[in-house]
């Protein structure tokens, strides 16, 4: 092993609220000495520990698998959504990241069509609204296809796989100034739209998920480019390029009058 | 034809016929920047630039009231787009960390709403001094009247400022919008829109300068 690291202290100022429409207000808790290596998850977890023996209410906040992959964890830190880490999920923020002594403000992702539920929980629903709206392919069931009669071209695959990368945590959303969910609906339409799996129901998903993205009140791209540098995944705007082609091809195209 | 309006009224509908309108109202600041440009080869020059445009005056008319359209839908949709943006996120955050993008973007498009604004009353100054007044003088003097005042040097050259950051987002910013992307020609876009802007804006800004240095120029 090597030499342990030095603990370090930190100041946390955490957005706390007690239900949807109560007043939020940030508390302020000293915490340490804690490992540099434990995760920001962690820290909360020592935290909340620490409330709970008080007698206060522990700090509410999203996770599940905690390395990364499955979208559920997501606060603000700093300022940055996932924290100052580039792709990095929050749960994979570690406190070497952090100086002793620092002060670290923690809120919770911040939009309209992700309101409060409690602490730095969030209801993301309005993802699973917009997915129902169009981010699926329709399949007959039966034997699998034999693999090669649907051919695909690497450099498209290689695309669509990129965009499948969104774990749909809202941290787009979450970073964007305007509030917009561009890049997550462009990651969909994208990884559908560049596989021949994708192509019957292409036009329709395109028209479809953005007219619930205006409906569900998400604010419009600013080309601003915040949502890709918050990105956990790093998934980058020429899908939100391709999400503009792929509506306005479908505005065109489409029979609807 | 309701598709249409529906299609408009929809975010990335707006933000395409921002995106034309953008380019439409960039075309002409280009076109505008090389007949200023005429200024800088001497006052007959000049002259015969402004002799020559307005010797199609039918024409030039048609060509502003369009101007005046694509100016009228790109600021009312910009305010549009502004007034939802900001409900999009109703409880602001208490630290804003930008994170800049990443790709070297730069401050013109976190500054695009406040140099349109100013680029606004900019406009409107800028008509009321040049196309709606002093038809007396040749435009040559009327130039140099204007600005040997040194309050409007500064004024025109923040304009100058103003429009060169909004160009450095916006020349690359409309082909995003419209979803002209290829990994190809990206670099191009975005570095060919940071020049086209910083070239703008050095030629703009060539004639006050020029103006405030050397007494005798345009006359
Ligand atoms: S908890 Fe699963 S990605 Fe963070």
């Amino acid at each position: 092993m090597s030499t342990a690291k030095a603990p370090i202290r930190l100041t946390l100022k955490i957005w706390r609220q007690t239900g949807p429409d109560a007043p939020g207000a940030f508390r302020e808790y000293p915490v340490g000495p804690l490992s540099p290596d434990m995760s920001l998850l962690e820290m909360l977890d020592v935290l909340n520990e620490e409330l709970t023996r008080q007698g206060e209410e522990p700090v509410a906040f999203d996770h599940d698998c905690r390395e990364g992959i499955c979208g559920m964890c997501g606060a603000v830190v700093n300022g940055r959504a996932h924290g100052p880490q580039p792709a990095t999920t929050l749960c994979q923020l570690h406190l070497r990241h952090f100086k002793d002594g620092d002060v670290v403000v923690i809120e919770p992702f911040r939009a309209g069509a992700f309101p409060p539920v409690r602490d730095l929980v969030v209801d993301r629903g309005a993802f699973d609204v917009l997915i129902a709206a169009g981010g699926y392919v329709s399949v007959n069931t039966g034997g699998a296809p034999e693999a090669n009669t649907l051919p695909v071209p690497r450099a498209a695959a290689e695309k669509a796989l990129d965009a499948a990368e969104c774990i749909g945590c809202g941290a787009c959303v979450a970073a964007c100034p305007n509030a917009a969910a561009m890049l997550f609906v462009g990651a969909k339409v994208s990884h559908l739209a560049l596989l021949p799996q994708g192509e019957p129901e292409r036009a329709r998903r395109a028209l479809n998920m953005v007219r619930k993205m205006d409906q569900l009140r998400f604010g419009n791209c600013g080309n601003e480019q915040e949502c890709q540098a918050a990105c956990p995944k790093g998934i980058k705007i020429d899908n939100i390029a391709r999400l503009n082609r792929e509506f306005l091809r479908a505005a065109i195209k489409s029979e609807e009058t | 034809m309701a598709w249409v309006a529906r299609t408009i009224n929809s975010s990335i509908g707006k933000k395409a016929v921002m995106a034309v309108s953008g380019l439409l109202l960039g075309l002409f600041v280009l076109v505008h920047m090389l007949g200023n440009s005429t200024a800088l080869a001497g006052r007959d020059a000049f002259l015969a630039y402004a002799a020559a445009l307005h010797a199609h005056d039918r024409l030039l008319l048609v060509f502003e009231l369009l101007l005046l359209v694509f100016f009228l839908v790109h600021v009312t949709l910009a305010l549009l787009l502004t007034l939802a943006n900001r409900a999009a996120r109703p409880v602001p955050y208490a630290v804003t960390g930008r994170a800049g993008g990443g790709a070297g973007i730069g401050p013109g498009s976190r500054t695009m709403l406040y140099s349109g604004l100013f680029l606004l009353v900019f406009l409107v100054v800028h008509l009321v001094q040049f196309k709606f007044g002093g038809r007396e003088l040749p435009v040559a003097d009327l130039l140099r009247q204007v600005l040997a005042q040194p309050l409007f040097t500064i004024f025109y050259l923040a304009a100058v400022l103003a429009l060169t950051l909004h160009l450095s987002h916006g020349f690359w910013s409309l082909w995003q919008s419209l979803g002209v992307e290829h990994p190809k020609y990206n670099p191009l876009l975005q570095r060919g829109a940071v020049a086209l802007a910083v070239l703008t804006g050095l030629l703009f800004s060539l004639v006050p300068l020029a103006i405030l240095f050397f007494p005798d120029f345009l006359r």
